[in-house]
């Protein structure tokens, strides 16, 4: 546990020791805030709940998380500290793992971050703090999904553009897969795919969070989804770590 | 003698190009390896396979007697190894990046503290301690690699080109570094200097093309020609044998 938990504190510091925090950090705040305050209504609404906020962090994340795994491994590899990391006494898991838990600690602070919007439907109204939590867990869980798919595909090159633009696309598909659009096309065309599809779908399981339905297979499939992807990130870093 | 590095007929291919071609040799406690060879001979290879960096496509090595595949994370504890350039983390700062390396290896708290200030100490890194990396010299970086094999004291050091881009002075520091350890461990370095093999060198290790074409003690491969310099070239520059 030692070694995982130094890598964590390491790649939790690297976030802080640049200005990648930041951005990503006044960026996030600046459009979710936005987001929920124009496009989503939420005077308009006349309901006191962030539901227009849990709408709209999802497709937040699918461009801002890319933009932290990109370097996760894609620059160990370039500047060469992949042999370095690589040597010291760490299973290679550990180190999967430790770098995972970081970018994830570092979504949730930045999530932690939009506590005025919690302050101000309070102070506004009596909402149901509980349905609220629950859209925050889901909402982490989704940025524990873009994460693992991201760290994996910045273990596949060295090139962190390619990394992010790999990521946004494979991002994209997981968002994707419940809309009606694909879900549509697919059930007219290849029915069998329409139920994987949607089986497969980040965004139809954030639904039931964001009204307060914090159901078991909905965690099951966060913890499976990203447990799958951090093992892909592991047969990643193992086969071409040296290239 | 107490052998502490055990390489058994180590073999890499890339594709159809063999990088390194069925090499053997043990290093003893209290010996001094020089590994020399051209650009591109399979000297870096060699290292990162037994420092468990890279996989070996046959052959094995043993760190005081820990197998780098089967048993890899005890292996790499008796090891301090400096990886090819010498990569470190550049937003870190030397006594930070130490201190990452120490609590990866399970130190914490004023051991950890002692073990990088003596490791700082005996690489002269003190007046720079709280620099990011990013901004020293190339000679500093070199050393902070350094330092980090250093750390912990390992019985084994293998260092891939260590005085590479250090001045003459910092040159000649480290030689009477390394000879000040090696009474205690066992050490492979590898260097294009020849005159360096002479200087701190208890044996001489020459590989072309993948294969060991000599191993003996400085003197003897000296002694085969008119110069270092010559015995070196007719070795390396060998037409290969027709099979």
């Amino acid at each position: 546990m030692t070694p995982m938990l130094a890598i964590f504190r390491r790649e939790l510091a690297a976030y802080f020791a640049t200005p990648v925090a930041v951005v990503f950090i006044v960026i996030f705040l600046v459009m979710s805030g936005t987001l929920t305050f124009t496009l989503g209504g939420f005077f308009a609404r006349g309901t006191a709940d962030l539901q227009p906020f849990f709408s709209f962090v999802p497709w937040l994340f699918l461009f801002l998380v890319p933009a932290i795994t990109m370097r996760l491994w894609a620059e160990e590899r370039r500047l060469g500290t992949i042999e370095l990391l690589l040597t010291l006494p760490v299973a290679q898991w550990q180190a999967v793992v430790g770098k995972f838990l970081a970018a994830w600690a570092f979504c949730a602070i930045a999530l932690a971050l939009t506590f005025p919007l919690v302050i101000t439907v309070n102070v506004l109204g009596n909402p149901d703090n509980g349905v609220i939590a629950a859209g925050y867990l889901g909402c982490l869980l989704v940025a524990g999904a873009y994460l693992a798919v991201g760290a994996a595909v910045s273990a596949l090159t060295r090139n962190q553009v390619i990394a992010f633009v790999l990521a946004v696309a494979a991002c994209f598909l997981f968002a994707a897969a419940g809309s009606p659009i694909v879900a549509d096309f697919l059930s007219q065309r290849v029915p069998v795919l329409a139920e994987v599809a949607r089986g497969l779908s980040i965004t139809d399981r954030l639904g039931g969070f964001s009204r307060g339905v914090v159901a078991l297979p909905d965690i099951v499939f966060f913890v499976a989804f990203i447990g799958f992807w951090l093992f892909a990130n592991g047969v990643a870093v193992d086969h071409r770590k040296a290239d | 003698m107490d052998v502490l590095i055990e390489i058994e007929r180590l073999t890499k291919r890339f594709g159809s190009f063999t990088a390194v071609d069925d090499v053997s040799f043990n290093v003893a406690r209290g010996e001094v390896v020089g590994f020399l060879g051209p650009n591109g001979a399979g000297k870096s290879t060699t290292m990162r396979m037994v420092a468990g960096f890279m996989q070996p496509t046959a052959g094995t090595a043993r760190i005081c007697g820990h197998d780098v595949q089967d048993d890899s994370v005890a292996a790499r504890r008796c090891l301090g190894f400096l990886p090819e350039g010498a990569p470190t983390y550049p937003e870190m700062t030397v006594e930070g990046f130490l201190g990452f390396c120490a609590a990866v290896r399970g130190f914490s708290g004023s051991d950890r503290r002692q073990l990088v200030h003596d490791a700082m100490t005996v690489t002269a890194l003190d007046d720079v301690r709280r620099q990011p990396v990013e901004t020293l010299s190339k000679g500093f970086k070199r050393r902070v690699g350094l330092a980090q094999a250093l750390l912990h004291d390992p019985q084994v050091l293998v260092l891939d080109e260590p005085t590479d881009g250090l001045d003459p002075n910092q040159k000649h520091d480290v030689r009477l570094l390394i000879e000040m350890l090696a009474p205690k461990k066992a050490i492979i370095i590898s260097t294009h200097i020849l005159e360096e093999v002479g200087a701190i060198c208890t044996r001489a290790i020459v590989i072309a093309r993948g294969k060991v074409v000599a191993d003996e003690s400085a003197a003897a491969l000296a002694a085969r020609g008119a110069s270092l310099d010559q015995v070196f070239r007719e070795l390396t520059l060998a037409p290969e044998p027709v099979a």
